[in-house]
């Protein structure tokens, strides 16, 4: 058990814990009756999308994807000059690339966090319209008021 | 049978086959992880193009800036009409106008914000905060360039201020101070900004969004600073329309579209 924990959990830990926080999310979208626990299953698993794509751009010992700026005329400074490597460095150990995270993670989730909520506040909106209408969010009573609104027709 | 039963079962599959296919991932924090740093024997990693040349070409430290606003000007251009569509679908689903029975809330008659003395510590607290927080979310936008922020961050901020008046006090207060006009007119406004900043270069016969042509218009030496500036307009159209979805997301759903009371 400890052997396992070692071998093949510890290398990958935070995939580990991505995967249990998606499978909790698609659970309450499956299994969960009611519809505003079934958004927040889905919330959940975009949740665990998120971090999986943040974990992605990790790097041990690099610091945020912003470059350290040296004044209004980094230009002039003899020191700011060789900031930016001019060159595109290979996958060789040491290259200064590897001081900071990865930026494009951070941009693709940095959008889809705010796009996320946009898209919550229209699923409650919807919610919220069912609700006035059949005065549940119970999955079952809703088919069951939806069949009978059918066979009164 | 128990239809949880199911669920679990599919759960448990699909979780094991998941766990079965990160075995081959590469571990936490690796910089020669392809996604870092690219493919053995093959192209070297975008994020190293970003990394190494995106100062040179936009003068912008903050290269999550950088790539959201410049290289991938397209995506977040569209990112920001995504969430101005949501907003107008929340309008169109849940807005309703003029049955002012059907509003399950009244209004109250006094502003806890503004004198009423049943709630003083709540509305004392929160009018000292919002402009706290709202200087604070300024500098977030304006500063994006060279430090963790952008419009996205500063946009959910400044709605978030006035989500605060509407929690502290009632809606009423907020809508006050940022009325149901004021913020579609914004929402549209921050769309038609970013728009512009990629029409304008259009104009001057380069591609959509290639804002390096704007120099003569920054007066600035060099497309670089050009794109610097146009980005950090850009990241004002888009604080313009996530501040103002945010709060009418909020003010639709707590009021049930009446825009009346609320919480």
């Amino acid at each position: 058990m400890v052997e396992f924990l070692l071998n093949t959990v510890k290398p990958h830990f935070n995939f580990w814990v991505y995967v249990i926080l998606m499978m909790i999310g698609l659970w309450s979208l499956i299994a969960k009756n009611n519809l505003i626990k079934k958004m927040m299953g889905l919330a959940i698993f975009q949740s665990a999308i998120i971090l999986f794509y943040v974990s992605l751009g990790v790097k041990d010992g690099a610091t945020i994807p912003v470059l350290d700026y040296h004044g209004e005329h980094a230009d002039h400074n003899a020191a700011a000059k060789d900031e930016p490597a001019m060159t595109l460095p290979t996958s060789s150990a040491g290259n200064p690339a590897d001081a900071y995270a990865n930026p494009v993670p951070h941009v693709l989730m940095l959008t889809a966090i705010v796009v996320g909520v946009a898209t919550l506040g229209v699923a409650l909106a919807l919610c919220e319209m069912i609700f006035k209408e059949f005065d549940t969010l119970e999955e079952d009573e809703l088919l069951r008021k939806i069949k009978a609104l059918h066979d009164d027709a | 049978m128990n239809p949880k039963l199911y669920a679990s079962i599919a759960v448990i599959i699909t979780g094991l086959v998941l766990l079965y296919g990160i075995s081959d991932f590469p571990t936490f924090g690796d910089p020669r992880s392809p996604a870092n740093s690219g493919v053995e024997g093959g192209a070297p990693s975008t994020s190293l193009y970003y990394i190494n040349e995106s100062y040179g070409a936009t003068k912008v430290p903050n290269l999550v800036t950088s790539v959201l606003a410049d290289y991938r000007g397209y995506d977040t251009m569209f990112e920001t009409v995504v969430v101005f569509a949501a907003g107008m679908a929340i309008f169109a689903i849940l807005r309703c106008f003029g049955r002012d029975d059907e509003a399950v809330i009244t209004a109250p008659t006094k502003s806890s914000i503004d004198g009423d003395h049943n709630r003083i510590i709540v509305g004392t607290t929160c009018r000292l905060a919002v402009p706290v927080v709202q200087i604070f979310a300024l500098y977030v936008v304006a500063h994006g360039h060279h430090s963790p922020g952008g419009g996205f961050q500063g946009g959910v901020m400044l709605g978030a201020s006035f989500i605060l008046i509407a929690l502290a006090g009632n809606l009423n207060d907020a809508l006050g101070r940022f009325s149901e006009r004021s913020y579609m007119t914004l929402a549209s406004l921050g769309i038609i900004i970013y728009a512009g900043f990629g029409v304008l270069p259009q104009v001057l016969g380069k591609n959509f969004l290639d804002f390096g042509v704007l120099e003569k218009f920054f007066l600035t030496d060099g497309p670089e600073m050009a794109r610097s500036h146009s980005m950090l307009g850009v990241e004002i159209g888009v604080a313009l329309t996530v501040m103002s979805i945010m709060f009418a997301i909020f003010a639709n759903l707590s009021s049930r579209g009446t825009l009346k009371g609320g919480l």
